[in-house]
């Protein structure tokens, strides 16, 4: 069953045309990795499909169309971690993860005792509760984007969209982060799309990727299908090597290209 | 972040004594007591004995009183709206007269009194100049960028530098009448009974009431538009509601009062740094700080050099930019 249709997206921004006739289908409660090189388009389809930008073309989730929701009712059904999340100077962690309520606070209205009770609750799931009470501003990286996840949680959206996650994080704490979306939706059954520019990374935690090239997919499918040796230096103009990984996965290891270096050695030969 | 009662009641114990020193001190001193009296047999069913004699009651009743109810109602609408315009913004510098409100209210209050037309006239004028001011920041914000916020900021700046264009000029033709223009521009609280307190009030409990509710969608606005839209905040909206009923509070409060600075900046900002940055806690205590410090400074303006009076304008400023230095040089955190 298919969780998320895209079809026909097309997205401009300033007069440049970013997404051009994009169709994605996304299976319920899989997890799918968008890669692609610099400026492919990662970040604005995620955030086409969050409603965070003008789009044409249609995007249908679970049977419905999202296009013509209300921000309410849209936030209440996908969830979106940006790339780079602002920290609200002066905010406590738990403050921070109530603002994922947002969608179920009535306009005028403030949280509701349910509201503090999920809040507390993702405290407890994601490791939080003993920074509850400190400064987002003062927490770590790895802490931070914990408390980022907890606040896009809280809004209980069974879609999930991740904008490089990782990216300000180090080689363990990413690990941990990734480790621990792969459980919360397996546990909570969430449908995640996440854009990542580390192919390995991609590789290792995605059942499915997508290759994004200017704004179009160029491939799509399992892991093995799109990280090709191939495909990676036709794109990325690269050159990789692909090791399969023995205890699954692939594994992507940028090369240097010798043989231009050497011009008195025939490579074909 | 909740406010907790603390700094509840201590600003209000703040706000109840400025009120009963501007109540008490004056020409004619009313002693403390028979001030006390009198407003408690305010209560239905109440009648104290001990109250003024009659000519001291119709000094608090028909002086004092309207003009600290109107330095209250002034002082809080202005903190409150520079809160506003702080949190829609993201901008620390924002306060209640961008986007062109004084200069058009200044310029509706030079035709008015340029024009030598009755004085009563000069808060409607004052009132129609603020909104037409507004009105063309955000044509010209709309039509120049759009939803984003500095653009509508800068068109601020474009229509106040226009608008105080006109008004020297005015001014400059009718040199006459440049003092008593001067005199409203510094800002005063002068009232003839509860006139001018009757005719803000419904402006200033309409502004305070939608900003009021906002409290909460201000706080999400803290992670910027993108974000704050993901999260299901219609944040073109939020702002242009908030900017809206601050600016109807300010015009409203301007064309009484002349145009007081420094309120609607410095009050939310030392809550801000002494307090907590969420809006549940810096709306409630500017308004209640906001109007004890317009309330202190209206006292010192007519007493300090009694019997003549200093425009509060000035007061304002004079009391509040060293004391915004000191809580600024003592608070680390940053905007």
């Amino acid at each position: 069953m298919n969780a998320l249709t895209v079809t026909g997206l097309e997205v401009t921004l300033l007069g440049r045309r970013v997404l051009a006739d994009v169709d994605l289908t996304v299976p319920a409660g899989s997890w799918v990795t968008v890669v692609g090189p610099n400026g492919a388009g990662k970040s604005t389809l995620l955030r086409a499909i969050a409603g965070a930008v003008d789009y044409t073309g249609g995007i249908g989730f679970d049977g419905g169309s999202l296009d013509q929701l209300r921000s309410r009712e849209r936030a209440r059904t996908v969830a979106f971690v940006p790339q780079a999340p602002t920290r609200p100077d002066g905010m406590s962690v738990l403050d921070y993860v109530l603002l994922g309520r947002t969608p179920y606070v009535p306009y005028f209205g403030v949280e509701s005792p349910r509201d503090i009770a999920v809040a507390e609750e993702l405290l407890e799931t994601l490791e939080l509760r003993e920074l509850a009470e400190r400064p987002v501003t003062s927490l770590s990286g790895g802490e931070f984007q914990r408390a980022v996840l907890a606040r896009a949680l809280a809004q209980q959206a069974p879609l999930l969209l991740l904008d490089e996650p990782t990216s300000a994080l180090d080689l363990g704490h990413a690990q941990h982060v990734l480790e621990l979306v792969d459980h919360l939706r397996v546990d909570r059954g969430l449908t995640v799309i996440s854009a990542l520019h580390d192919l390995t990374t991609a590789g290792q935690f995605a059942e499915r990727l997508v290759l994004l090239v200017d704004g179009a997919v160029v491939a799509e499918g399992e892991v093995e299908a799109v990280l090709t040796e191939e495909l990676i230096s036709r794109h990325y103009d690269a050159s990789v090597r692909v090791v399969h990984d023995p205890h699954g996965g692939v594994v992507v290891v940028p090369v240097r290209e010798r043989a231009v270096r050497r011009p008195g050695v025939s490579s074909g030969a | 972040m909740r406010l907790t009662a603390k700094p509840l009641l201590l600003s209000l114990a703040v706000l109840v004594v400025t009120v009963l020193l501007g109540l008490t001190i004056g020409p004619a001193g009313l002693p403390l007591r028979g001030v006390l009296v009198e407003i408690a047999n305010q209560v239905p069913f109440v009648d104290l004995d001990g109250g003024l004699d009659e000519r001291d009651a119709a000094v608090l009743w028909q002086l004092r009183a309207p003009r600290v109810v109107l330095a209250m109602l002034v002082g809080g609408m202005l903190a409150i709206a520079g809160a506003g315009y702080q949190g829609v913004f993201r901008n620390p510098l924002a306060d209640p007269y961008l986007l062109g409100v004084a200069a058009g209210a200044g310029l509706g209050a030079t035709f008015a009194i340029v024009s030598g037309s009755d004085r009563g006239l000069l808060p409607v004028t004052a009132f129609v100049g603020g909104l037409m001011g507004v009105a063309a920041t955000y044509v010209l914000g709309r039509s120049a960028g759009g939803r984003s916020a500095n653009s509508l900021i800068l068109a601020g700046v474009a229509v106040a530098a226009f608008f105080t264009a006109v008004q020297t000029y005015v001014n400059q033709r009718n040199s006459d009448s440049l003092r008593e223009v001067y005199g409203w521009i510094l800002g005063r609280l002068l009232t003839a009974g509860w006139g001018e307190v009757l005719t803000v009030l419904p402006y200033v409990a309409v502004a305070t009431i939608v900003i009021f509710g906002h409290r909460r969608l201000l706080d999400v606005l803290s992670v910027g538009q993108d974000e704050a839209g993901s999260l299901g905040v219609p944040a073109a909206r939020v702002r242009l509601l908030v900017v809206l009923a601050a600016t109807l509070g300010t015009a409203a409060a301007v064309a009484v009062s002349g145009l007081i600075g420094f309120v609607g900046i410095v009050v939310p900002h030392i809550i801000r740094m002494l307090t907590g940055t969420s809006y549940r806690i810096i709306l409630p205590l500017s308004a209640l700080l906001g109007a004890a410090f317009l309330v202190g400074a209206d006292l010192a303006a007519r007493t300090l050099i009694s019997p003549g009076e200093l425009p509060v304008g000035v007061l304002t400023a004079f009391i509040g930019a060293p004391f915004f230095t000191l809580v600024l040089r003592s608070s680390r955190r940053s905007w």
